[in-house]
């Protein structure tokens, strides 16, 4: 267990050290970001790694703020809508993270000055978990979490 | 290939609603081919961005846990009615597609 943390550890600083090294870059200048496809952040296999790697942090604050639209019970995992919305002023992005699936990120969401705090989209889940919204605004990373019941699970076949 | 993109922006008050709708397999990579065992290949769309007057107003980044043929929506503010509106998606296999409407 010890080494798991240190591992996870490890691989954070490294993914933050990544990100700021672009930023000094200037790597990440709005355009390039659209061509960069988070690809570690998609294959991690835990909410931690994956957010670590998305945004070189896990430290989530919980949010009453926060409002996820979900089903209480998906009966087919393969397509559960889902529906983020949050009164927190200056949002940047919105991530939508299915805890148990196998890699837990599903979809990040980068808000313009003008976009509106508002995604709905559809996921897929492979068994019964939390879906958890992580909410980017001033720096912070604020998330909240709902239970969705999956009957049949839509990720393996 | 057909255009596969449905898109439809509808102004309210001073807020624009868009909502999309994209015919795409979104392939995980994790099935089996039910008749010859073989994984069939990952086939997803990576990103999807929106565009009005040449800023995006959103960026999507989706891994393949987006259902297939995936649905789509959000609200910005700061448009007008008859300004036009670019979606587009690129996907893991380089595809891409992309579609302008009007925002009425």
């Amino acid at each position: 267990m010890t080494n798991m943390k240190r591992r996870t550890l490890l691989k954070g600083s490294l993914a933050a050290g990544a990100v700021s090294m672009a930023v000094t870059t200037g790597l990440l200048a709005p355009r390039a970001v659209l061509a960069a496809w988070p690809k570690e952040a998609f294959e991690a296999k835990s909410v931690d790694d994956a957010l670590n790697s998305l945004m070189g942090s896990n430290a989530l604050e919980g949010s009453d703020k926060i409002e996820i639209k979900a089903p209480d019970i998906a009966e087919n995992g393969a397509v559960v809508p889902v529906s983020v919305s949050t009164s927190i002023t200056g949002v940047e992005s919105i991530s939508i993270v299915a805890e148990k699936n196998a890699s837990p990120l599903t979809s990040s969401y980068v808000l313009g000055p003008n976009t509106e705090a508002y995604v709905a989209t559809r996921i897929k889940m492979g068994k019964t978990s939390s879906v958890i919204a992580v909410v980017k605004a001033g720096g912070k990373m604020y998330s909240t979490g709902k239970e969705v019941k999956v009957t049949i699970g839509g990720c393996g076949g | 290939m057909a255009n596969t993109i449905k898109v439809r922006a509808s102004l309210s008050g001073d807020v624009v609603t868009v909502k999309a709708l994209i015919s795409h397999p979104m392939e995980t990579g994790q099935v089996k081919d039910k008749k010859t065992g073989q994984l069939i290949p990952a086939h997803f769309i990576q990103e999807v961005v929106c565009e009005h007057n040449g800023a995006a107003v959103m960026t999507a980044q989706w891994g393949p846990a987006i259902s297939k043929n995936p649905y789509l929506s959000f609200r910005f503010s700061g448009a007008k009615a008859g300004d036009s509106m670019i979606l587009r998606w690129v996907d893991n296999k380089g595809e891409s597609d992309s579609a302008e409407t009007k925002i009425s």
